[in-house]
């Protein structure tokens, strides 16, 4: 069961609590240890409430996940009902009432975001064991399919439209992966419904903002995740190419697929990177002058030939590992 | 004959049977109590109530009258002692090391009567198979029946590295599964993820002395010493038991086998993988066929995988497969040599008000199991096991939970994987009881006729034989009463995973983690 961290004691923050904070939110992006024993263990997975004021404070952890990393509880009654009394929300009653639990009682957006995150790196690792169980692999990736088709269906995309208006939304205009992305949706043609006024070259974005919109909604903090974005495009071009890779591996790993085609599925991803990189540098001089309303639709290069090797699915993998990554 | 003595209340109530004739009834104003229907002794002699189902009788006239609407009344009979029947399970036996950090290679996989119930087979992680053997009852120790010990341990699978993929094969023992025995020998089917092997386990208990040309241990004699010749005979020696693999069924599959079934014709069986199912002949070992194969064209498209299949018991040409997405087929072989298309489809419609991220998760089918006597077929999903009737396709006839209160914790369960732990469950000789293992060691059984059902926990603290198991009972919230367990606090690393019951008689093998406990129901 989740271990408690001093914040949710009501204690003032101390640096053991710090350096829990920060152990999780690198951990979720490191492999964990293949063990099994460590993968059972609870303690890779301690999910630590955060008290608002540390989240602040902690430059790494807002970059890398702006939502409160709380393993939600999916029946909305019994979490309203618990309110204020609530840790993680197991029911854990010998809890008093801390600054934790009144802060927030996440939205349902919340909590689906941090599925999707479990899920995501549950794929990941599926993808470092040496034999991944096929069955539970479907049982996450359905779970991720579920997610990502009641977001694209239940408007999230429209609610940020909404919300996304006049200077936020310049700043936040490039994210050049996000224009090479959607040039590739663009080829296979994929539509999201509600969008109207911009073109979709900012969907992504606006997906990957909706939980920082929600929960701190400064245009300075956004220009500072975007900046962040950007210089944290490698990591992310490589997760993404790792998640990619992982969805298509626990389908494809046990069909006389040896390690040495993985590498090759790599290096083609890295090529597509190099691309990124150079037009990310040309982006990005073009974003300090442009406007939204006058912007083309990317050209896309040398994307679209990686593209045509990248199978529809990963496309959408790709859009969640954006939320995920970017977010 | 017709039921005149009826509890006021609750219709349904498990009372005692009494059969009363229409002249003995009281007048209207004698309204029957319920002490007076208890009193009246139970009569499991009467022929009417052979079989012990519930039976339903028409109320009578009189008391219709006394109720004011026609009803009818069943009655379930009070099979046991002192107005519980129900069985009473003690402590017999626990195998396994009693340290706490458990060896990895001695984690129990599977558990297996054979067809008598002698022989209990136990698989474990580390590829070996132990076999423990009844006792033969001892007519004076008449108040418990005999205890199993060790007849046989023999290593059935090796680790194994699969050089074109550059992957090891693990040794676990997935399944084990008994042939029915036609001569002295004993055969058994155990597989580990990619192969499946036969079995032999023999007996040898005399053995051959007086060679002419070999001394006793064994050393050659020099020929010229021989001067007379005589004729080796059989003397009595201690009992060995030899285990010799007979058949290998390798090559067959590419994904993780977990299912193996034996057909009611003991000549062929079938094995199945995450996506295909073979049929096999057992004597022969280069050939299987491939009966039924869910794998898509494209891999990515992939959405379900099989996760267990048995034949029928009585039908060879009948066999079901179960899925991930809670759905059971049963094919007919007879229709095609592919058996792709199913002949029926049982499915639950899914209940909305339960909907959540988590419901395919957890309508994940672990186990699926045939009754004895062929009618129902028992699936156990994440929190409950449903009864299906074969006759009918569209929801189940019977659904007991297993644990319901960590339908409110499933989060944190598919956060450290327990939600993806497969459980199986049994059904009891006579079809009237199912069971299956839970969280914290505890283990559930639901009787079908009384529709109760009881916790039970195998632990090393009612350690002494014959001492009767205390129910246990877990509080999902509020108030905690005494003797209750709340739910935060079961430790999810104690699972029973594997429980097997006795074909005939009431003893049931429950495997914990890396012990196995054997209980039976108390003799008086």
């Amino acid at each position: 069961m989740p271990v408690e961290t001093q914040e949710e004691r009501g204690e003032t923050a101390s640096p053991v609590g710090e350096i829990q904070l920060l152990r999780w939110s690198l951990l979720s992006w490191e492999p964990l240890p293949l063990s099994g024993a460590s993968l059972r263990s609870h303690d890779s997975w301690t999910c630590s409430l955060l008290v608002p004021e540390c989240r602040l404070w902690d430059p790494v952890h807002v970059f890398l996940t702006p939502v409160v990393p709380q393993w939600p509880f999916y029946n909305l009654d019994t979490m309203f009902m618990r309110g204020l009394k609530r840790k993680c929300f197991d029911g854990e009653e010998d809890i008093e009432g801390t600054l934790a639990g009144i802060k927030a009682i996440p939205s349902y957006n919340l909590q689906r975001q941090s599925l999707l995150d479990m899920s995501l790196v549950k794929l990941q690792l599926c993808h470092m064991l040496v034999e991944p169980n096929l069955c539970r692999s479907v049982l996450i990736a359905n779970t991720v399919r579920q997610i990502q088709e009641e977001m694209t269906q239940d408007g999230t995309w429209q609610m940020i439209n909404m919300q996304n208006t006049g200077q936020a939304s310049v700043d936040r205009l490039v994210s050049t992966d996000i224009l090479c992305r959607s040039s590739r949706e663009q080829a296979e043609g994929k539509h999201v419904p509600g969008y109207s006024t911009f073109s979709k070259d900012f969907e992504g974005d606006q997906a990957q903002d909706s939980s920082e919109t929600m929960s701190t909604a400064s245009s300075v903090q956004a220009l500072r995740n975007l900046q962040s974005n950007v210089w944290e495009m490698e990591n992310s071009q490589e997760n993404k190419g790792n998640f990619q890779k992982s969805l298509d591996q626990i389908f494809e790993t046990l069909e006389n697929k040896s390690p040495n085609s993985v590498e090759d599925l790599f290096s083609e991803v890295d090529n597509s990177y190099y691309d990124l990189d150079t037009m990310l540098t040309g982006m990005m001089s073009n974003t300090k002058m442009g406007h939204c309303d006058g912007l083309e639709p990317f050209p896309s290069p040398t994307t679209t030939t990686s593209s045509s090797n990248c199978k529809s699915d990963l496309n959408e993998l790709d859009h969640i590992v954006e939320i995920l990554v970017e977010s | 004959m017709e039921i005149l003595c009826i509890s006021g209340e609750n219709w349904g109530w498990e009372g005692l049977w009494q059969l009363c004739p229409r002249a003995q009834s009281s007048s209207a104003e004698n309204i029957p109590s319920r002490e007076r229907f208890q009193s009246s002794g139970l009569r499991s002699n009467h022929p009417e109530v052979e079989d012990l189902k519930p039976k339903r009788f028409q109320v009578s006239a009189l008391l219709s009258k006394w109720t004011k609407q026609n009803m009818w009344l069943q009655i379930f009979p009070n099979l046991g002692a002192g107005g519980g029947n129900d069985i009473q399970w003690c402590f017999s036996q626990v195998k396994g090391a009693v340290d706490d950090d458990v060896a990895e290679a001695d984690i129990i996989s599977t558990v297996e009567f054979n067809h008598s119930g002698e022989l209990l087979a136990t698989g474990d992680k580390g590829g070996r198979v132990v076999i423990f053997q009844q006792e033969q009852e001892n007519k004076t120790q008449s108040h418990s029946r005999g205890e199993y010990n060790v007849y046989s341990t023999f290593q059935s699978h090796e680790p194994e590295f699969d050089y074109l993929k550059s992957l090891e094969i693990e040794e676990k023992i997935n399944k084990i599964r008994w042939l029915p025995q036609k001569n002295a020998a004993q055969f058994l089917l155990s597989t580990n993820d990619k192969t499946i092997k036969l079995w032999k386990i023999s007996e040898r208990d005399k053995r051959p002395e007086g060679y002419n040309l070999k001394e006793e241990d064994g050393r050659y004699r020099d020929p010229t010493t021989v001067t007379t010749l005589r004729v080796p005979v059989f003397r009595p020696m201690d009992l060995m038991v030899e285990a010799s693999p007979r058949r290998i069924f390798a090559n067959a599959h590419t994904y993780h086998i977990n299912s193996i079934s034996i057909n009611s014709d003991y000549e062929t069986y079938l094995s199945a993988d995450d996506l295909r199912i073979n049929l096999w002949h057992l004597e022969i070992t280069d050939r299987s066929f491939n009966i039924v194969d869910i794998k898509p064209a494209n891999m990515e498209e992939l959405t379900e995988v099989i996760t267990a299949a048995e034949f029928h018991p009585n039908s060879c040409n009948t066999f079901v497969y179960s899925s991930s997405k809670g759905t059971i087929r049963l094919c007919d072989m007879r229709a095609s040599a592919l058996c792709d298309r199913h002949s029926k489809l049982f499915e639950e419609p899914e209940d909305p008000s339960n909907r959540s991220f988590f419901s395919e998760i957890i309508s994940s089918i672990s186990d699926v199991k045939f009754s004895h006597s062929g009618r129902y077929m028992m699936t156990r999903d994440y929190l409950s096991v449903k009864i299906w009737d074969l006759n009918m396709e569209n929801r189940p006839v019977e659904t007991y939970q297993v644990h319901e209160y960590l339908r409110s914790k499933l989060c944190s369960l598919y956060e450290n994987d327990c939600i993806f732990d497969k459980f199986e469950c049994c059904w009891n000789g006579s079809d009237s009881i199912v069971m299956t293992g839970s969280y914290n060691n505890f283990f559930r059984m639901f009787d079908r006729n009384t529709k109760r059902d009881i916790t039970l926990e195998a632990s090393r603290e009612n350690n002494k034989p014959r001492t009767v198991l205390k129910p246990r009972k877990v509080c999902a919230s509020g108030k905690r009463k005494k003797d209750e367990i709340s739910v935060d606090s079961l430790d999810f690393n104690k699972k029973i995973l594997h429980t097997a019951w006795h074909p005939k008689e009431n003893i049931i093998a429950v495997a914990t983690t890396n012990n196995l406990y054997i209980f039976q129901d108390k003799m008086n």
